[in-house]
């Protein structure tokens, strides 16, 4: 264990030296990042006149969705795109091979390699907006609720880590043809706003299918004391239940990479 | 060190027409074909042998060597490289060997190599005290100095053939696996490898197994031979047998000050070309020496070349000889 925590400080070492070098990109990153959200909290306003609600969340409300995407969408730029893009290099190219020769696990290595701190401030813009949405919409914060929300938030960190492994894990059979992220970008786009906004059919399918109501809706709910235990389970045993499908499905593809492909 | 019993590869190949319509049509019926890489390949290599692996492009030399390190699964046969099967690809097993490969690198290509050296003596858990030992001592044998703290991208190949090796070897791995190492390095890099291969070894009594279309890499390094053709070993054995069954004769290429009669050769070896003042002669090893002081001796010489045929046109040779 100490060997896996010794080696994730050194990939991130070294991922910061990386950034270092490309100071540019850093600063693209986070205007980038500010224009993204100052654009959806205006087309978010445009819905919103006094008084008025969107499938039932008011406005302090829908910022608290905003904001908790927002963390999540931080959450992509700093550990997922950065990882989990580059498992497609690593195949076209044959680094992979490399990868699959080091003593370690090659889950943990694709998963944590690097790490992009463009991706930090709006993880605190992200937070910033959940709590004064929260303040807003009337929330009082305890130490309970706190802690709730602070497992729904690693349960959707690694809900939507497991979906964008998954995915990103089919690169091994179709290497040229697929670009994960962008799927997965506009996957996390639809938790933008409340569910209860779209359509039930949507609703449907984001919830059961691809749980993006647990990412952002529901831990909104559990803050706005809407839902309670059960749904805080649920998320935890889907976190749980994605995390052993991504696990499997590495494996089930590492078996086809060595004895089929190269 | 390394058994390799009955050994083959067959991969399964898409046949697929290009194209999007091709692409649909693959879908809907799957076709494919077996293309045979690595064929009924036995040996054995003894703890602290280099063993050089021969055979032209596309010979089943990487596909073997990935076989070795377990990246990839053999279709029949037995592998035992260092009293383990690769294919389990245990931890314990991956401490033990190395793969270094010409045409990849491993190194980050916007750091000094100084950085994924760090990242891998985490990855195999060797303390800091003793990766600074280690990477000096390389380090020192490699002739790399200040080169280990620039970026990757601003390296030389040669040097960046080198930082690898480095990395490859940090956990002081006791099978090395080499796939064209020299690739597209200049003449000079490709001997600074070698030198520092044939030390390590020395040093370290590490096995080594290392393939290369690069004749010289072999003559300067292996004494013995593996030669794969079409997936088939076809030879097992020191070099000089094979290099006089390979290459009987050497190539020498003259430029000469004037035109000279093509009898003038005659006793000089096979006269494959004369064209004005260039000459092309084929000599027998065994007489290379006596031939070549003549031939400067009787002839205003200009420039004067010797050479080994690459190795695809010799084993192409070999071949159609019928001698394998
Ligand atoms: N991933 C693969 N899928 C299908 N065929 C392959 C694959 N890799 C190699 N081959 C084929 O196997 C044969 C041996 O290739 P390789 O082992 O790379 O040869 P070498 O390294 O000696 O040049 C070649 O015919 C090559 O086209
Ligand atoms: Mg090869």
């Amino acid at each position: 264990m100490g060997r896996y925590w010794r080696t994730l400080r050194r990939f991130w070492c070294t991922a910061v030296a990386v950034q270092l070098e490309y100071q540019v990109n850093v600063l693209i990153e986070l205007l980038a990042v500010a224009m993204s959200l100052s654009g959806s909290l205006f087309l978010l306003s445009l819905f919103y006149g006094p008084e008025q609600t969107l499938g039932g969340w008011n406005w302090a409300q829908a910022l608290m969705v905003q904001g908790l995407y927002t963390v999540f969408d931080g959450m992509a730029t700093t550990w997922l795109r950065p990882n989990l893009g580059a498992i497609v290099t690593h195949v076209r190219e044959g680094t992979l091979d490399f990868v699959l020769l080091k003593p370690i696990d090659s889950q943990f290595w694709l998963s944590l390699r690097t790490l992009s701190p463009a991706g930090l401030p709006e993880i605190g813009l992200g937070l910033g907006l959940l709590g004064w949405g929260s303040h807003q919409a009337g929330v009082v914060l305890t130490l309970p609720s706190l802690c709730t929300v602070l497992v729904m938030l690693l349960a959707g960190g690694l809900i939507l880590y497991s979906l964008w492994f998954l995915i990103a894990a089919t690169s091994i059979w179709f290497v040229k043809t697929w670009n994960a992220t962008e799927v997965l970008r506009a996957l996390l786009a639809s938790g933008r706003y409340p569910l209860n906004a779209y359509p039930p059919a949507l609703r449907l399918l984001f919830t059961l299918v691809l749980p993006v109501a647990f990412l952002t809706t529901v831990p909104a709910q559990v803050l706005l004391g809407e839902a309670a235990a059960p749904m805080l389970l649920a998320g935890l045993g889907l976190a749980v239940l994605f995390f052993a499908a991504a696990r499997a499905f590495w494996l089930f593809a590492l078996r086809f990479y060595t004895s089929a492909s190269s | 060190m390394i058994q390799v019993e009955g050994l083959s590869k067959i991969y399964r190949v898409a046949e697929k027409q290009p194209g999007l319509a091709g692409t649909l049509r693959h879908f809907i019926r799957r076709r494919t074909r077996n293309v045979t890489a690595v064929q009924n390949v036995s040996f054995k290599i003894e703890p602290g042998e280099m063993v050089g692996f021969l055979g032209a492009n596309g010979a089943g030399k990487t596909t073997t060597l990935k076989m070795l390190c377990g990246l990839i699964h053999p279709s029949a046969g037995e592998v035992q490289v260092a009293g383990h099967r690769p294919q389990r690809r245990q931890a314990e097993f991956l401490r033990r060997i190395t793969l270094v490969m010409g045409q990849k690198q491993q190194l980050l290509w916007d750091l000094p190599p100084m950085d994924s050296l760090r990242v891998n003596a985490a990855v195999y858990g060797i303390s800091d005290a003793v990766a600074r030992r280690r990477i000096n001592e390389l380090a020192d044998l490699l002739e790399l100095g200040e080169e280990l703290t620039r970026p990757v991208r601003k390296l030389s190949l040669g040097q960046r053939m080198k930082a690898e090796l480095l990395a490859a070897l940090l956990h002081e791995p006791e099978v090395l696996f080499l796939d064209e190492p020299t690739l597209g390095l200049d003449v000079n890099a490709q001997a600074r490898v070698r030198q520092f291969l044939a030390e390590y070894n020395r040093r370290t009594g590490a096995t080594v197994l290392l393939t290369s279309h690069y004749m010289a890499d072999i003559t300067a390094l292996c004494p013995r031979v593996l030669l794969i053709h079409q997936g088939r070993l076809f030879h097992d054995g020191p070099l000089e047998a094979l290099a006089d069954q390979l290459a009987p004769e050497r190539e020498v290429r003259l430029e000469l000050e004037s035109a000279v009669a093509p009898d003038a050769f005659a006793g000089l070896g096979r006269l494959e070309q004369l064209d004005g003042c260039d000459v092309r002669l084929l000599v027998p090893r065994d007489q290379l020496t006596t031939v070549v002081a003549q031939l400067l001796d009787r002839f205003p010489v200009r420039d004067l070349d010797v050479s080994d045929p690459p190795i695809e046109e010799l084993i192409g040779g070999l071949f159609r000889q019928g001698r394998v």
